[in-house]
């Protein structure tokens, strides 16, 4: 019997407010791949951290092949064969792939070493990615390839990944598994963190479920369904959602052949969007990241305030030149899908971000009603089940999918005319992503007009009432979600769909009248 | 660990100046007696000090806004000269009219006329900003000259005083016009008074207030503005506007308190200085009064120590640059937490 690759004993991590992990022990064989599940804050990306040598464990020793180890910085983890693939990248957009890679390196490789390294890595996987190339030439899909790939060259023994699919498509998962499954074949050890329990069933040998900072089971997750995986994290099977036929009102949001050329160098040109949107139905946007969503976004949120007035209509009164601030008194509220320093400011607590959209708790003159807005921030809090030090934490201590829901919750809760959501789930729980679904389609039921931009189709397809795709800068006809298929669709995002509205398979079926 | 790095840097300015009076050849501990504890010895030296903190307090707490809100006014300096021939200005005319006036009713005029001109003076920096995106780092710094210039024109020309022997300076103002003192005997002014009220302001306005909260989204994250819809343009003008308008009460302040008539020299560098007062104080209102209580103790410090064991008076300047220094290095190295490795 060889000793683990990996060893946590106890392993305790406490911030002022919450305690993150709580006497955590597991371990990680040669050749394992082992999941970390667990809902939002349960202390994931924490004890990751602390592997990583990021930071500091309060209690507990880590044993690296049955030695004890003392890592006290991400140097010294990598100096034992540790790697890791953070969530967001750590990439400068003005360097070669190459010169990002070589950065990280010690200063005794040339680049043109690195350089040979990248390419025979990138052959062994059959990962494609041209070391000469400019970060910022690069989709993100392709960004998150460098991490890997700037991963793979140091030679890991153990390989850390929180979240890493979500900014993938589902082809490149596919494709991120087949490179995971060959580097545990040669005896590598994988850290998996995901939400997404298909992706977990599929790759994963080994998982340890963690709850409120404590590990709370363990489990082969191949022999197990995502029901029961849900059970073992958040002790119940998330509520399906119920998806009543949508009975939509008058028109809210008309966007008009909007053409608008991109703002920097890394956007997409929008060619004649049109797009219509009425009160009580979810409409939704599929497509790969990166084909203008975020253009089209801006330009709807009013955070990119260029498009022709008569471009947007909002109730048939034009809006293309208004302020975020002043769409949304007249009814429409955004949210983003950067959640740190756009959705919310990093560094103000969460009362203060309320402020950002809501205007409830002001009194005369700007007054800031300080109780009202503590109760007003306390009742998200406790409604969306928003894991914090309370009302007064600042933005930047929540965990990814916490900082989520309180965002989400900030403008479920205003209950808006018309609210536009960019990728309403992303890092949230299972428990929690049902939670703002239905929470959605409560608020259309209610009368609110929804627009759903989302890279995940399965999403869009219990949601939505009607799709539209996005390729290249343009929008696709739209077609009701009962009549499309993840066929059609896919196709759809190629770029090829029918071009006129009537003249198409199913272009035209759930349009309303 | 952000609040103590201020402490860290005045313990390691202390530290650098006893190095540099050792090396100018006196005893370090004397010297350093006559910078830190003569400030504070006796009741004159107190409201000197607080004299001395009075002008510091003002500019501080409007450029502490500026910051916080990432519109960089350099030129404090320039709204501090302007307020001061605003305030000099109506208190000549008051002189030279003799207005029978009480200076109870003087105090909060001057008041006005060192806003009025200081805001002006800001308002070309913000007007230039908005209009035509030029950098307010430059545009108000050269505003300084500018205005430093425009005071000397009036004191050598039309405001000099006719029977000064040519000297250019006006007459000494009229005693209507004097800031009212808060002890008999000593110069210390009710301004101070209005600095803390302007602190008080401050941190309601900052902590308080929507506005106040809106102004500091921009700075630390320009997108989540954008996406709240604030505006840029407002926050440009409210923050270089209620800068400007301080600073120049500050000026209004010096001249028709502790000088009592214009001359070319009003300027002293008190808008600079503020501006380490800023970052010492950690833009917050309360660290404004306190920083200020620092360097104006280096200041007082650096005049204590000419007259008192013949160092040069540039020694404070020095000590301000020193504990700059120090305050950025103790932040960036607290902030990134570099560590010693032996291979590289
Ligand atoms: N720097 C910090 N200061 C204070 N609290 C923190 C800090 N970092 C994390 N926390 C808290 O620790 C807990 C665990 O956070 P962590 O990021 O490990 O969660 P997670 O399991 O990765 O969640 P998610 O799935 O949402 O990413 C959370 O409640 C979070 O609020
Ligand atoms: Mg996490």
């Amino acid at each position: 019997m060889t000793a683990p690759r990996l060893q946590l004993e106890q392993i305790s991590k406490r911030f002022a407010a919450v305690v993150a992990n709580d006497q955590v022990s597991l371990s990680v064989q040669p050749g394992e791949i082992h999941s970390i599940l667990g809902e939002n804050g349960a202390g994931k990306s924490t004890l990751m951290k602390i592997i990583y040598g990021a930071l500091r464990p309060d209690a507990g020793r880590i044993l690296w092949n049955g030695e004890p180890a003392q890592i006290r910085s991400p140097q010294e983890a990598r100096a034992l064969g540790i790697a890791m693939v953070f969530q967001h990248f750590s990439l400068f957009d003005t360097l070669s792939v190459a010169e990002n890679v070589w950065l990280g390196m010690s200063s005794s490789i040339s680049l043109q070493q690195v350089k040979d390294g990248i390419r025979s890595k990138t052959a062994e996987y059959g990962l494609e990615l041209e070391p000469e190339r400019v970060v910022h030439t690069l989709s993100v899909g392709e960004r998150q390839r460098v991490e890997i790939v700037r991963a793979l060259l140091a030679e890991p023994r153990l390989l850390i990944l929180d979240e890493p699919t979500s900014v993938l498509t589902p082809q490149a998962v596919e494709k991120l598994f087949v490179t995971l499954r060959q580097l545990a074949a040669t005896g590598c050890s994988i850290l998996y963190i995901s939400h997404k329990l298909d992706e977990i069933r599929a790759l994963c040998h080994q998982c340890t479920v963690l709850r409120g900072g404590r590990v709370t089971g363990s489990c082969d997750p191949t022999v197990e369904s995502n029901a029961s995986l849900s059970r073992l994290m958040i002790g119940a099977e998330p509520p399906r959602l119920v998806h009543r036929e949508a009975t939509p009102g008058q028109l809210a949001l008309r966007v008009n052949a909007l053409s608008l050329e991109k703002l920097d160098r890394f956007g997409t040109d929008l060619h004649e969007v049109s797009l219509d949107l009425r009160e009580g139905e979810v409409v939704g946007i599929a497509g790969v990241s990166g084909n203008g969503q975020q253009q089209l976004l801006a330009a709807i949120s009013g955070e990119d305030p260029r498009a022709p007035d008569a471009a947007i209509e909002l109730f048939g009164q034009p809006i293309g030149r208004l302020r975020a601030g002043a769409r949304r008194k007249l009814g429409l509220h955004f949210i983003p899908e950067e959640r740190l320093g756009r959705g919310a400011v990093p560094t103000l607590s969460l009362a203060h971000n309320m402020l950002l959209t809501r205007n409830e708790s002001l009194r005369f003159l700007g007054w800031i009603d300080r109780q009202a807005l503590k109760h007003q921030t306390a009742s998200i809090i406790e409604r969306f089940k928003v894991k914090s030090g309370g009302p007064g934490a600042v933005a930047r201590s929540l965990s990814g999918g916490n900082l989520q829901k309180y965002i989400v919750g900030r403008e479920i809760d205003a209950v808006p005319k018309v609210l536009v959501v960019a990728q309403p789930t992303w890092g949230v729980d299972v428990g929690a992503a049902a939670q703002i679904r239905a929470e959605l389609l409560a608020l259309r039921d209610a009368g609110t007009a929804l627009l759903v931009v989302s890279e995940e189709l399965e999403e869009l397809f219990e949601m939505t009432d009607r799709l539209h795709v996005m390729a290249r800068g343009r929008l696709s006809p739209s077609i009701g979600t009962s009549a499309a298929t993840v066929e059609l669709i896919g196709e759809w995002m190629s770029g090829l769909w029918p071009t006129g509205p009537e003249d198409g398979p199913g272009a035209s079926i759930g349009e309303f009248p | 660990m952000s609040l103590l790095s201020p402490v860290i840097a005045v313990v390691l300015t202390a530290v650098v100046g006893a190095a540099l009076f050792a090396a100018l050849g006196k005893d370090p501990l004397s010297a350093l007696q006559v910078f830190f504890l003569e400030p504070f010895h006796g009741t004159r030296a107190l409201t000197e000090l607080a004299l001395k903190s009075t002008p510091l307090i003002l500019i501080a707490l409007g450029l502490a806004l500026c910051y916080r809100s990432n519109v960089w006014n350099i030129g404090a300096e320039g709204q501090f000269l302007m307020g001061a021939i605003g305030g000099g200005g109506l208190a000549l005319w008051v002189t030279t009219e003799a207005i029978p006036m009480s200076p109870w009713a003087f105090f909060p005029l001057v008041i006005v006329a060192g806003a009025l001109a200081g805001a002006a003076w800001a308002g070309v920096v913000a007007l230039l900003r908005d209009r035509f995106n030029a950098n307010e780092i430059l545009t108000s710094l050269m505003l300084v000259y500018v205005a430093n210039y425009f005071l000397s024109w009036l004191v050598f020309g039309p405001w000099k005083d006719p029977d000064g022997f040519n000297f250019p300076q006006t007459v000494s103002f009229a005693s209507q016009t004097e800031l009212p003192r808060v002890i008999r005997g000593m110069r210390l002014h009710w301004g101070s008074a209005v600095a803390l009220l302007a602190a008080g302001g401050m941190w309601l306005f900052l902590f308080r207030t929507f506005a106040g909260i809106q102004l500091q989204v921009g700075g630390p994250a320009p997108a989540a503005a954008r996406y709240a819809g604030f505006s840029s343009h407002a926050a440009i003008w409210t923050t270089l506007l209620t800068s400007g308008a301080l600073a120049g009460v500050a000026g209004a302040f010096e001249v028709a308190g502790p000088m009592g008539q214009l001359t070319p020299h009003v300027s002293t560098g008190y808008g600079f200085t503020a501006i380490i007062v800023a970052f010492v104080g950690r833009l917050h209102p309360l660290g404004c009064i306190l920083g200020s209580g620092v360097l104006s103790m280096f200041l007082i410090g650096g005049e204590l120590a000419q007259s008192r064991i013949g160092l040069p008076s540039a020694l404070s300047g020095v000590f301000q640059g020193v504990l700059l220094l120090s305050l950025l290095a103790c932040d960036t190295l607290i902030h990134y937490r570099p560590r010693w490795s032996g291979t590289r």
